[in-house]
């Protein structure tokens, strides 16, 4: 069918900040539909708040709007853009939930824009539960005995009757936020009552609980002409119970036969013509081990992670498809861009065998409770591909970068075995390497798959994994054999030298002795092509993996190369901006005339995306890996500076490696990273920074702690991204911090540094070694304290004088020089008492590069990679110092997960622990930071309830401000002490009991939805002040804004002061003789 | 567990080309036409499906074994297949209908097995080079022994294998509705099935059964199944079937597709590497819809030699546009080269067999008496 003509203009709908459920895949789903809409000549408009996204900027659609996604601003662009339709299928839930919205609303059906891709009734159909059970019966698909509920007493008789263990899921909730599994009625009440709160509807499905099935996924695709195809089907490591999110994943399927693959596929061809969509669906079904009972446990009627998931994995582009679909092609009709040769409507086939395994924040949460469940928990994820299992899930496992490049996790060795089973019923992330070492113990596998109920052939894989270790481990001398049979296995280098130094009679042996003997053996891997058809036709994909077999598929080519790494997967401190900037890195090596080479392993980016760079290798962004891709591509150069940390910290090996590492040189990184280098660095520029030094021991550090004076900020040497840092107040919290949080001795030495509460300033400067642009000054509203990941940045700054901020260009641009700085730099200052200090310097591109590139229009990767390749600043006509300000102002506000991740203290602090962030940008600074804050999913209104409890220290602070809430008609609700203090300065003050005081209690009324806005600040002395901390969690998990700064507090006071009318009394007449 | 001690096997092409990996089927020599099927699940389908018959059969997807072998899913009695290509051979199923393993299934029947060879390279050299001759081997023998033995098979030998496949005896699977006569080129079991689940009568026949045997059977509808081979080298059905056009409505299926056509004047051809896998679209012209189809064909009906003839191209594979599907334009007939019975594969086409029985009641409807009616005669005439 040709394309509907009609539409000449549509709306796109980003899926806004990433949070737990909703990452990156949209911005690579919404970027190839904006370039597959345009590409059909159709006008692009794109609203997206998230501005770390490749697909919000401005030539990725017609008109780019960087704002709330909610219904007012969403209106008004329609109302403004007045396009024919709308499509919403590619923005995730939040895409999803705007379109019902809209619909709801009448706004769709009064300015005429037809929803695209599906329609109303379809959502309502696969997202309301009982909608969805009612389609599902008339289809004869069977759906596990459940019901729909709104109170807690509904779902206590029901679960009596149908017997515990029940799954509770509310319902519109992302990434089941707020489900679980309840084993008894205790658990049940608790989860029911978060639950329907938890849903905008106030429904929560109670279902009989079929966990210990296998999980199969199928993707499916449809058209206008009813053609219908299954792109992948995926089989969970974890059996159902754990969120698929949270599962590892292989593709395809490999345990079932034809008929199960058959009959699952037949029911999701049966499920998607049904709710007649045009575009992708995701169904996931529970199949029974023993039988061909299976049950339809959910439909997404939309693109999704899975569906990021199976284009990464099949070569089969979803999103870019199901926007085409959208203008009324068909598939028959869409050319297969991976063959360019053979048609859309088809079945990938694969010849490989692709292992995803999430990657979760425990290493930033330690607090935070790992089990798995139904609620997911995952920032990210990474995937691997390999020619069978063993090679797959090695690949996939170096790809996290969890420290483990094997089956083997430090310290499971220590657990007792009461611990080891319990772990194994329980899942958290951990399990894959919980079996390994059960195997390790000599458990056998019938016992371990009756702990995990894991797929035989899963654990079968393990153990023969683990036997080869012993027989790497137990070979007098390495045999060729075994040594090509252990690199088919993908077993790293690193790994056998590690097990060849368990065997007490081998000399020591390192990775490169392995590697020198591998390459001595001609022991090198081969690329093989993604290519959909399992090499039936020829293809015309770069998309490469590595494996050990016989054919190489790459074809030399004679243009210069450069390599870029990307970022691996998404976790907090290191998420999609990381990707953005790869990204653009590599379109400015493309337009300088080289080809452009990415490596990578995230499934959901755009930088994975094989239509992004001349060659995409899907591989580990480990050594051995990187190295391999090198000695094939035998590139000019590899560019480190955009991957994050993790491309930084590759450098080192690859530089002694012989590798030419463009940009910043190894000796700049280590100068900016090793803290006495750059200590000497910048006192040698007589740059300021807070005093502190290093410590060796616990004696040193509370000398040391004391001739600073408290408080002190503590954390361990050469972490980067926050990780285990503190303020600390006193010598009895510095004793704490060292014996619970660090381990400290000379090789291992914990940093000191003066904590100076001031100002956050954080700039970002491209240089080519001789000129320094300055594209813009960030300010942070929370002070110094706060990570700068999660303050809130506002650009231009607002209070920054003119002579600090001279002061800041100078001394960056001193430091930048000093650095020779080739590419991007960020840098982080104090303002204290109106002196600058420099408090971090990070060679190499940060989160904040894609919001400063939009705000300022300075394509900075862009144009730190051109520096990179060679051309002067001067040339493109960029001068030393700050670039002109704008006049707007754009705030970029983070966004947090909080919700999702069980006793997580949500109180920012040093250590960053947003998932995301969003964009405000407007005229003036608090319109800006109301679009910010709505956009961040904060409700707003305009008068409301304010509850404050704060700390003996900030009370006088906090009076002032909430003096200012109630004369804008807030009612101030307040604890025993902070009542006081508030009533006595003269403010109205409903006075609420604390916790101890009994109920109706201050949680009550958290739980009662009966505030707006939480205020809570920590009592300092960290005392595990379990009363606030239970407040700022029964907050967030409500749904409620917890506030637990004051400068937050503040920006938003001034906010709604700006936008709001307050009333006051008239001066009287006496005070004005 | 541990890995077993292998025995070596040998695959070498007529090209020259030698993969040397591991043995898990029985210790044996076999040559046969070396072909690849891109089937992600569907191995013992394959396996026992008679089309195979005298060819090497190499899956692209690595990991086979992973569900092990059920004797539900064969598509015949016995595997007929030359020899069995793997990446990885999985020994040890994993799935609640497994009774077996391909290794003990192989040895039984004698067929070589080989795993551990890059399989995605040889699907690129056939794909490259086309479907080629080859040896799979366990001896020792030296290169130039093997190379003579594949010289000295003949491609012909190897694909004329519809005698070897097909049933001997004449039998049938009773039913209460159509009585379809079911002639066997080497028929899967999947077209039974779905015959016999519609309550047809069946009566399966041996594939040289002459069109006299056939009317004997007083058929409501005419059956051909797939089978192994070049339709040509089976002159005798294609007279059986021309001499049945327009007195039965005929159902074609793969080789009996071919043969439909050929019967009708058209010609065949062979395509370069064959349609072997789950995931082919077929378009039908008349709706413009595309099905997803099974497929597992060498020949073609060349597109050139329809005109003149009474067929019309119904079908067309959208990716190389090759002839997928024909009926006749004056006799209740129709074929498709590809498998509405699945097995392996999407189960999207098995429409295809109540569009067959509901042509088999319209021409009931509309000439009632007529088979009969020319029976009766024809034995009479026989009889004065």
């Amino acid at each position: 069918m040709p394309k509907n003509n009609e539409l000449k203009k549509i709306l796109v709908i980003g899926s806004g900040p990433i949070v737990i459920g909703q990452a990156a895949e949209f911005d690579y789903a919404g970027t190839q539909a904006c370039q597959a809409l345009k590409e059909e000549g159709v006008e692009v408009v794109l609203i997206n708040s998230n501005p770390a996204t490749i697909m919000t900027d401005t030539n990725m659609a017609d008109k780019v709007y960087i704002e709330p996604i909610t219904l007012d601003f969403v209106t008004q662009i329609i109302r403004q853009e007045r396009p024919d339709g709308l499509l919403p299928t590619l923005g995730g839930q939040t895409g999803l939930n705007m379109a019902v919205e809209l619909a709801k609303a009448g706004v769709l059906e009064r300015e005429n824009v037809k929803l695209l891709g599906t329609q109303l009734t379809s959502i309502e159909k696969a997202e309301d539960r009982d909608l969805f059970r009612e389609l599902m019966r008339e289809l004869e698909q069977p759906v596990p005995a459940s019901t729909i509920i709104t109170t807690v007493e509904e779902s206590v008789r029901f679960a009596e009757e149908i017997g515990y263990p029940v799954i509770v899921r509310p319902a519109y909730t992302l990434g089941g936020t707020g489900g679980g599994i309840c084993a008894d009625e205790e658990e049940l009440r608790e989860t029911v009552a978060a639950g329907i709160r938890y849903s905008p509807i106030g429904q929560c499905l109670i279902e009989k609980s079929i966990a210990g099935m296998k999980e199969v996924e199928y993707e499916v695709m449809r058209d206008a002409n009813d053609n219908c195809i299954v792109v992948c089907n995926m089989e969970n490591f974890d059996p159902v119970g754990v969120h698929t999110g949270d599962s590892i994943v292989v593709a395809p399927s490999q345990t079932l036969s034809d008929r199960e693959y058959q009959m699952l596929r037949s029911a999701s061809l049966k499920i998607i013509r049904a709710l007649n969509i045009e575009g992708g669906c995701n169904v996931q079904f529970a199949l029974d081990p023993q039988s061909y009972q299976y049950y339809v446990i959910e439909v997404n009627p939309r693109v999704s992670r899975s569906s990021a998931l199976a284009s990464k994995a099949t070569g089969y582009p979803i999103a870019k498809m199901a926007a085409k679909i959208a203008l009324g092609y068909t598939l028959d009709e869409i050319v297969n861009p991976v063959t360019g040769q053979t048609y859309a409507c088809f079945e990938p086939t694969l010849d490989y065998i692709v292992s995803k395994i999430p990657r979760w924040p425990f290493d930033k949460f330690v607090s935070a409770n790992r089990k798995l469940g139904t609620q997911m928990k995952a920032t990210g994820e990474v995937m691997a591909i390999g020619r069978t299992f063993e090679e797959s899930i090695h690949k996939a496992v170096r790809s996290l970068e969890i420290g483990t490049h094997r089956l083997f996790l430090k310290g499971a060795d220590q657990l007792t075995q009461e611990d080891l089973d319990r772990r194994l019923v329980q899942p958290d992330d951990e399990r894959l390497f919980l079996v390994a070492e059960a195997f390790r113990r000599g458990y056998e596998l019938q016992q371990i798959q009756d702990l995990t109920n894991i797929d035989w052939w899963f654990l079968d894989k393990i153990e023969r994994i683990v036997e080869f270790e012993k027989k790497i481990a137990s070979e007098s001398e390495l045999t060729q054999e075994t040594l090509y049979e252990a690199k088919r296995m993908g077993f790293t280098d690193r790994a056998i030298a590690e097990l060849r130094n368990q065997a007490s009679f081998s000399e020591h042996t390192t990775e490169a002795d392995v590697r020198s003997l591998r390459l001595a053996q001609g022991l090198r891997p081969v690329y093989k092509m993604v290519d959909t058809c399992a090499a039936e036709f020829e293809a015309i994909t770069p998309y490469y993996y590595s494996t050990y077999e016989q054919e190489n598929e790459v074809t030399p080519s004679s243009k210069e190369k450069i390599i870029v790494l990307g970022s691996g997967p998404i976790r907090i401190g290191q998420g999609i901006e990381f990707d953005y900037s790869t990204v653009h890195a590599v379109w400015a090596i493309q337009k300088a005339g080289y080809e452009a080479v990415i490596i990578n392993n995230n499934p959901e980016t755009v930088s994975t995306d094989f239509n992004t760079s001349d060659r995409l290798y899907f591989e580990p962004l480990f050594f051995e890996d990187v190295m391999n891709v090198i000695e094939e591509e035998k590139p000019v150069g590899v560019i480190v500076q955009f991957g994050g940390q993790t491309a930084i910290n590759l450098a080192a090996p690859l530089k002694a490696a012989g590798v030419n590492i463009l940009g910043t040189s190894l000796e700049s990184i280590d100068e900016a990273e090793d803290r006495k280098k750059f200590e000497a660095l910048l006192s040698r520029l007589e740059i300021a920074q807070p005093k502190g030094s290093t410590v060796t021991s616990v004696k040193e550090a509370v000398g040391t702690a004391q001739s600073l004076g408290y408080p002190v900020l503590v954390r361990p040497s050469y972490v980067l991204g926050g990780r285990a840092m503190e303020i600390v107040y006193s010598d009895d919290e510095l004793l704490r911090y060292m014996e619970q949080a660090v381990q400290i001795n000379p090789q291992h030495p914990v940093l000191i540094d003066r904590y100076m509460l001031g100002m956050e300033v954080e700039v970002d400067a491209i240089c080519d070694g001789e000129t320094v642009l300055i594209p813009g000054i960030m300010e942070h509203v929370e002070r110094a304290g706060v990570h700068s990941g999660d303050s809130i940045a506002v650009y231009p700054p607002q209070y920054l004088s003119d002579t600090l901020k001279n002061k800041i260009v100078d001394v960056t641009i001193k430091i930048a020089k000093e650095l020779k700085t080739v590419g991007l730099v960020n840098i982080q200052f104090v303002i204290y008492k109106d002196e600058v200090y420099v408090i971090e310097v990070n060679p190499r591109s940060s989160r904040t590069v894609p919001f400063l590139s939009k705000v300022t229009n300075i394509p900075m990767a862009n144009v730190a990679t051109q520096c990179i390749l060679g051309t002067k600043l001067k040339d493109l006509g960029y001068v030393d110092g700050l670039w002109p300000e704008s006049d707007y102002v754009s705030v970029k506000v983070p966004v947090f997960s909080f919700a999702k991740l069980r006793r997580v203290e949500p109180t920012l602090g040093p250590e960053m622990k947003s998932t995301g962030e969003v964009m405000g940008r407007d005229q003036h600074y608090a319109k800006a930071l109301y679009k910010g804050l709505i956009g961040a999913g904060m409700k707003i209104p305009t008068t409301g309830s304010m509850i404050a409890t704060v700390s003996d220290k900030d009370k006088e602070e906090a009076t002032q401000l909430f003096r200012g809430f109630n004369n804008l008609g807030y009612n101030i609700i307040a604890t025993g002490g902070t009542a006081q203090a508030l009533e006595e300065a003269g403010i109205h003050v409903t006075t609420v009991n604390k916790l101890s005081e009994g109920t109706p209690n201050i949680l009550d009324l958290i739980r009662g939805g009966q505030a707006h806005f939480v205020v809570n600040t920590l009592t300092k002395g960290k005392e595990p002040e379990r009363d606030g901390f239970r407040i700022r969690r029964e907050a967030v998990e409500n749904g409620i804004v917890c506030m637990t700064s004051l400068d937050t507090v503040r920006a938003l006071l001034t906010m709604l002061e700006s936008i709001n009318f307050t009333s006051q009394a008239m001066p009287s007449v006496a005070a004005a003789k | 567990m541990g890995d077993d001690i292998a025995m070596q096997a040998r695959l070498l092409l007529e090209d020259g080309t030698l993969f040397t990996g591991k043995s898990f089927g029985a210790e044996v020599e076999k040559t046969g036409e070396v072909v690849f099927n891109t089937g992600i699940t569907g191995y013992q389908e394959v396996l026992s499906d008679p089309s195979y018959c005298g060819q090497i059969v190499t899956m692209t997807y690595p990991l086979i074994g992973n569900y092990g072998i059920t004797r539900d899913d064969f598509e015949s009695v016995a595997p007929s297949i030359h020899g069995f290509v793997v990446r990885r051979y999985e020994p040890v199923p994993s799935n609640w209908r497994a009774q077996t393993s391909i290794g003990d299934l192989l040895k039984e029947y004698g067929i070589p097995g080989i795993s551990d060879i890059d399989t995605r390279m040889l699907t690129r050299i056939i794909r490259h080079h086309g479907t080629m001759k080859g040896i799979l081997t366990t001896s020792s023998k030296s290169l130039e022994e093997l190379q003579e033995m594949i010289k000295a098979t003949s491609i012909n030998e190897l694909r004329n294998q519809v005698a070897r496949t097909s049933t001997n005896h004449i039998y049938s699977s009773p039913g209460a509705k159509e009585r379809i006569v079911l002639v066997d080129f080497g028929a899967k079991s999947g077209i039974l099935r779905e015959l016999t689940k519609r309550g047809c009568d069946v009566i399966v026949v041996p594939h040289d059964t002459t069109a006299e045997e056939i009317r004997q059977l007083h058929p409501d509808g005419i059956q051909l199944s797939n089978g192994p081979g070049d339709p040509k080298d089976v002159p005798y059905a294609v007279k059986m079937v021309s001499e049945l056009l327009g007195e039965y409505p005929i159902f074609g299926i793969c080789l009996g597709h071919q043969l439909f056509a050929l019967a009708c004047g058209a010609d065949t051809e062979s395509l370069k590497f064959g349609h072997r896998g789950g995931n082919h679209p077929v378009k039908e012209l008349e709706s413009g819809r595309c099905y997803i189809t099974s497929q597992n064909h060498g020949y073609t009906v060349t597109e050139s030699s329809i005109a003149g003839t009474e067929l019309e191209v119904t079908h067309i594979n959208n990716n190389d546009k090759t002839i997928e599907g024909l009926k006749h334009t004056k006799y209740p007939a129709f074929s498709v080269q590809y498998h509405p019975e699945a097995a392996p594969g999407p189960y999207d086409n098995s429409y295809l067999f109540d569009r067959f029985l509901e042509m088999i009641r319209n021409y009931k409807q509309e000439n009632p008496q007529k088979p009969r009616q020319a029976l009766i005669m024809a034995a009479a005439k026989g009889a004065r």
